[in-house]
Formats: C-alpha cells, structure tokens, sequence
C-alpha cells in the first residue's frame, strides 16, 4: 500500500509546481468540471437561505468566542468525555499524536484499522506512521479509498480524488480490486467500494475518525460524512480513536444550528449532506466499548498567537474557497504541496509549519476576495495571506537577506518615495533613461536584466512626457496666476 | 499516558500564553449568550406548509413518501413491503406490536451480534423528529429507533415519523434534541449517497440505498 505524503521540507514552491501542473490538460478538465458542478449546487441552495448572512456572522462569533476562551472549553470538553466514559489525551505534534494512536491500537489488539476520511489524520500522515509500526490502515471513504489504491495523494479537502475522472477511477479499482470487468458507470465504481469495504467494516475491530465538532457542554462528538462508512466506523468497531485538532470545540450543543446549516450548504451545495453521527463518550449497549480522543496542537496554539490570523482557526474544513478561486480552478490542488490546498491551504500549510515551510503559497493568489465571500466562517483569507506575505519578506529581509536584488530595489524605492525632490529627478531621469527603448508607437517592447520578467509577458507604455504635477505648475505660470 | 499528561500541561500553557488568566464560567456563558444570532429560529410557516416542505424534500432525496394514520399504519407497511418485494425486517425493540403486518418476518435487535441484522432485508423503525427544510430525520437510541447499527446495516430502511415531531428548520431541532443531547444520535438525509466520482450525486454506498418514510398524521390523512 502506498506510503506517499506530502513532505513540506521536500515539495516544490508553488510556481515550480504549478507550472508543471498546468500542463496536464486531464487534470485540468477534471478540476474544472467538478468545482463547476459544486459552486453550482452551493449557490442554489445558498441562495434559497434568506438569513445566510446572519448564519455566517455567527458562525464567526462562536468561533471567535471559543478561541478566546479555548483552555476553558477544552476542559470542560475533556471533563464531560471523561465522564461518560471517553478516554482524553493530548498531543502537542503530529509526532506525539501518532504516536497514541499506534499505542493505542497495539492495545485494543488489532493488527489493522477502519478509517474515515479525515484531514487531520491526513496532515499529520497517520497512515504512514501506522504502517511503519506494522498495523494497516483501511481507508473507507470512497475518495480517500481511491487516492489509497491509487497510491496519490488528496487534492480537495472535501472531495480529495476530484483530480480524476471515472475511467482513471475504474482503472485503479480493475487493478487493485482485481475486478476486470468493472464498468465506468459512477454506480458501478460505488458498488465495487461497497462490496470491497463490506467485509473489512465487520471485521476490523478498530476505529480511527476525526471530528468536525467537539461539544464542550455535553462532552459530544459530531462528525458528517455522505456515504455511511463514518458511520460503519463510528459504530461497529469495539475501539474508536478519534484525533481532532483543539480548535475543533464549540461551546454548546445548541452552536451545531448554526454549523450544521452552515456546513453541507458549503461543502457539497446540499441541504444536508446525508449522514451526520453524534456520540457521547461510550454508549453501553449501542456502539464502541472503548472511546478515545485525541486533542492535538500541532502548531495551532501558534496560530493563535498571532491576532492577525488567528481566524485561519475558524475554518470547519467545507472547502468553499478552493471551488471559487481562480488559482486553485487552474493548478489543481497538488500545486499547493499539502493535504489542505487553495486559499485556506495557502494561509493554514505555512503557519502549520510555523512558516519554516510553505513560504510561496501565500503568493499563490490573486488577492481576488472570491474565497472571503464564500466562507461560512467569514475568514478573510485576503487579509492574512498579505499579512503572511509580510512575514516571509521579513523573513527573506533578514541578514544577508537584504542585499537580494528585490530587497536593494524597494528599499531604493522607498528612499525615493519620501522626499519630494528624489521623486521629481527620478522621473526626470527615467525618461531619458527609457527614451532608447521607447518604439514608435510609444511602448517599450524589452526591458533588460530582472526588469524583463514584465515585458516578456506584456508591453509597458512609455511615461509621459509630463507629470501631473509638471503640469499642473505650468497650467498655473501660463494663466498668471 | 505519561506523554500525555504532560502534553496536556504543555497545550494548556501555551493557549494561556495567549489568552490570558482564565474567565470565570458566569463571564464566559454571558459572553456566550450575547453572541448575535439573528437567523431563523422559529417557524415561519403553518404546520401543512411544513409536511408538505419535508415531503418535497424527502423526494428530492429518492427517498419514498407516504401519509396515513395510526389506523392505516399497519395496512400501508404491508402494502410497501410487499411492493419492495421484503420478506425479512428487522425492528428495534420498542415498535408497537400492532404496526406489523402478517406475512413478513420482523426480527426483533437485542443487541447482540449484528450478523442477524446484516442478513435482514431491511429495517423498520420510528424517529425521533424530523426537518422539513433539510430534508432531514434524526434518530436516537430510544425505544422504536434501536442502537445505530440497526439502521444501518441493511440495505432498505422504513422509518415512520409522527408528524407531530416534525419541524421546519435545524434550530428548531436542536432546541428539541437538547434534552436528550447526551444520547447517541443519527441525522439522516435520503439515502446513503457520494458525490466523490465527478461530483455525481450516487444513491447508496455504505447504508441504506433505499429509504422509504411514512408521515404518521393524527387525523385521517
């Protein structure tokens, strides 16, 4: 089985990447169609809600509130699990966090594991890391079972295999599954899933899941899903493990009416998407013997810290802002070089990597807003990438940092920029200095050196002969004023 | 656990770094409770518009809709398990005795091993509320709905909702639902479906491809 991740420290810059990307017109198409079909769904079914406005900004609030008191309710979460007989850890990295669960399923006696669909599980490479320690891990989701036999990786945080079409689709199945015959109907791929899953779901004696919510007053967990294998794992297993971020809490119980109408209408433009499972702890008859959760950190605290993106915290994972941006509609989700790709991946990959890594992607957008407007949450994912871009240039300014020519360049600027006098000679001089490779018609066609990277691309027009201020000196002296 | 008893320390420190000393619970839920929250939370139409609404709903799903009273009840489940061509049903414990027709087979769930779910050809229960404008019907471990797995293991599902139990939007559910919130909880919508293939919609994977509801109305419907 495949033991691919994206590795933060190894992946190309976005440009590489993307650059190469474009070129796989199948990809492109594939990308295409599903966001298309997806931003479509959502905006009927979006449309239809006469108070989405309102549904956003509380959303906002609640999330807003529950960062600026996330010890209290974490502990009021764990205290409520662990009464009704949930087992709590936590972990401060994706190290220590799999490091639980492959004790923990060394100790619930299983050789393997179920898995939903999670990111969580994903951005911290579980899989691998179960693998290492001998145990195999069985995806069930049917996107996440597709990118596993496919040996890929994800490229859409809600519908991770929407890079390939029905024919790649059917070509993975046919191998892995040994199913020469298989159609290409979407029915007939779900169907060899279905039966491929069935066995493995009432065998397998361990769960691993992640969480869309965790409840603070009740102790609860609320995870969605579409097809039914969450609920197969959340169910039929005797051991359940389920690893959540921390800024997976809500308050109240009552809080998932705002995120439950918020959430599928987003993700998969449907009313509700069709299965959403709501456990508390350990039921006695009904459901897992033993419940564990682990709550990890894994860079979020640091996040918090940062009061300009602490919002990126918000997020509930719907994927809205991949669909509508224009970046991601043309690179694909791959080009990002992390399990969360578009514009939430392009704020979350970095700090995730306490900006050590992923220092390109926050230029990988046009700054359109598109992904503000569609999030539920209301991150203004535009806001911080510019404050992320701030952080890399401090970054890339520090030491020797400051000779790069770009540095040199805009510190130049902005010597010219400040007085009155070095602006107007330099615009002086810069007209005599373009004035050789000014044409006829007034353009400039070349520029030399690192200057060229716009002219290779598009014309420049020549400056004018005069400057408004020259001008406007010169209107007053001839009116005799 | 030792790793994460320190972790939890650690974890704790550092979003105390940040937050500050902690509130008190009393600031905290007051905080909580001045949250603005202007969307709908109550009903804006009459109860037929929401049976109507639901069933509209249901339908988009693929699922089948159907009405009568508790005095057709048994009648009207004969007549769509003989169309469904089922002859196997599994019941929670908890479902009235006078709904079940003669000449099906209902096996009742105690809650033991699932083979004897998995080989029935469907499942028959009650629910415990439903949502008109999600389409939308939730179930919890109560009598006449069973433990989840029984609802999920067989390919065909039948689920009766008393129409006094349905509601048009989620805040009105969750506002039902908040006494029993500590219960393990179903929502389901339609039938199992994916849309991981192209983004096409694809009745059934895991649970039940067939769903078929019966709206249970006090009057002679």
């Amino acid at each position: 089985m495949s033991l691919i991740t994206f590795d933060p420290a190894r992946v190309p810059t976005f440009q590489v990447a993307a650059k190469d990307l474009l070129g796989d017109t199948q990809m492109r198409k594939n990308v295409r169609h599903a966001t298309d079909v997806i931003q479509n769904k959502r905006r009927i079914v979006v449309d239809e809600m006469p108070d989405w406005q309102e549904l956003r900004e509380s959303g906002r609030q609640i999330k807003q509130h529950t960062l600026k008191h996330l010890d209290h309710y974490l502990e009021q979460f764990e205290a409520n699990c662990t009464k009704a007989g949930g087992v709590v850890h936590w972990a401060c990295d994706a190290a220590e966090a799999r490091a639980i669960v492959v004790d923990l399923v060394r100790k619930s006696g299983s050789g393997e594991v179920i898995k939903i669909k999670s990111m969580t599980t994903e951005e911290i490479g579980l899989n691998t890391g179960l693998e290492a320690a001998g145990i195999k891990a069985y995806e069930t989701d049917l996107a996440e079972l597709i990118i596993q036999l496919g040996h890929d990786l994800p490229s859409h945080i809600v519908v991770p295999a929407l890079h390939k079409n029905r024919q790649q689709i059917r070509e993975i199945f046919k191998r892995e599954m040994n199913l020469p015959d298989l159609g290409e109907l979407p029915a007939d791929l779900a169907e060899a899933a279905r039966t491929f899953l069935r066995e493995k779901f009432l065998r397998v004696k361990t769960g691993v899941s992640g969480a869309n919510f965790l409840i603070a007053e009740t102790g609860g967990v609320c995870v969605t899903e579409s097809e039914g294998n969450g609920r197969m794992c959340l169910t039929l297993p005797e051991t359940l493990i389920t690893i959540a971020g921390i800024e997976k809490v809500i308050p109240r119980f009552r809080d998932l009416e705002v995120f439950l109408q918020l959430l599928p209408r987003s993700a998969t433009g449907e009313r509700m998407n069709p299965y959403n499972s709501i456990w508390t702890g350990v039921h006695p008859t009904d459901g897992p013997r033993a419940f564990h959760i682990v709550l990890m950190d894994n860079a979020r605290t640091k996040i918090l810290a940062d009061e300009e993106s602490r919002q990126t915290l918000y997020c509930i994972r719907c994927g809205a802002c991949q669909n509508t941006c224009p970046v991601y509609r043309q690179t694909g989700g791959h080009a990002y070089g992390s399990v969360y790709a578009g514009p939430i991946g392009a704020i979350l990959t970095p700090q995730l990597q306490d900006m050590h890594h992923g220092q390109s992607l926050p230029y990988a957008s046009s700054l359109c807003g598109a992904c503000y407007e569609v999030c539920p949450v209301k991150i203004n994912i535009p806001e911080v990438l510019i404050h992320l871009r701030h952080k890399v240039v401090e970054q890339d300014t520090q030491g020797f940092g400051a000779l790069n020519p770009e540095a040199m360049a805009m510190k130049a600027m902005a010597m010219l920029f400040t007085s009155e006098r070095r602006f107007r000679a330099a615009q002086r001089l810069g007209r005599i200095a373009e004035s050789p490779l000014v044409n006829k018609a007034g353009w400039v066609t070349w520029l030399p050196g690192l200057l060229g990277g716009w002219t290779q691309v598009r014309d420049l027009h020549e400056m004018p002969k005069q400057t408004f201020r020259e001008w406007f000196e010169q209107r007053g002296a001839n009116n005799g004023h | 656990m030792a790793i994460s008893a320190e972790a939890r320390a650690e974890v704790l420190r550092r979003i105390r770094a940040v937050t500050g000393v902690a509130a008190d619970a009393v600031t905290i839920d007051a905080e909580w409770s001045a949250i603005r929250r202007e969307y709908r939370r109550a009903a804006t139409v009459d109860h037929g518009a929401i049976l109507h609404l639901l069933e509209d709903r249901l339908r988009d799903y693929d699922a089948g809709v159907y009405r009568t009273s508790l005095a057709g009840l048994r009648d009207l489940i004969g007549r769509i398990l003989r169309e469904r061509g089922k002859q196997t049903m599994a019941v929670p414990e908890g479902i009235p005795g006078d709904w079940l027709p003669a000449g099906v087979l209902f096996v009742e769930d105690h809650r033991g091993a699932v083979d004897a779910i998995d080989s029935c050809e469907g499942v028959l229960t009650s629910a415990t509320l439903a949502i008109a404008e999600t389409g939308t019907i939730v179930l919890q471990d109560a009598p006449g709905q069973g433990r989840r797995a029984v609802t999920l293991l067989p390919d065909y599902h039948l689920c009766v909702v008393d129409s006094s139990t349905i509601v048009q939007s989620v805040p009105e559910a969750m506002a039902l639902l908040q006494p029993t919130a500590h219960k393990a909880t179903t929502f389901f919508s339609g039938p199992s479906a994916t849309a991981d293939i192209e983004m096409t919609r694809i009745k059934g994977v895991h649970g039940p491809r067939f769903v078929d509801v019966i709206l249970l109305l006090s009057e002679p419907g």
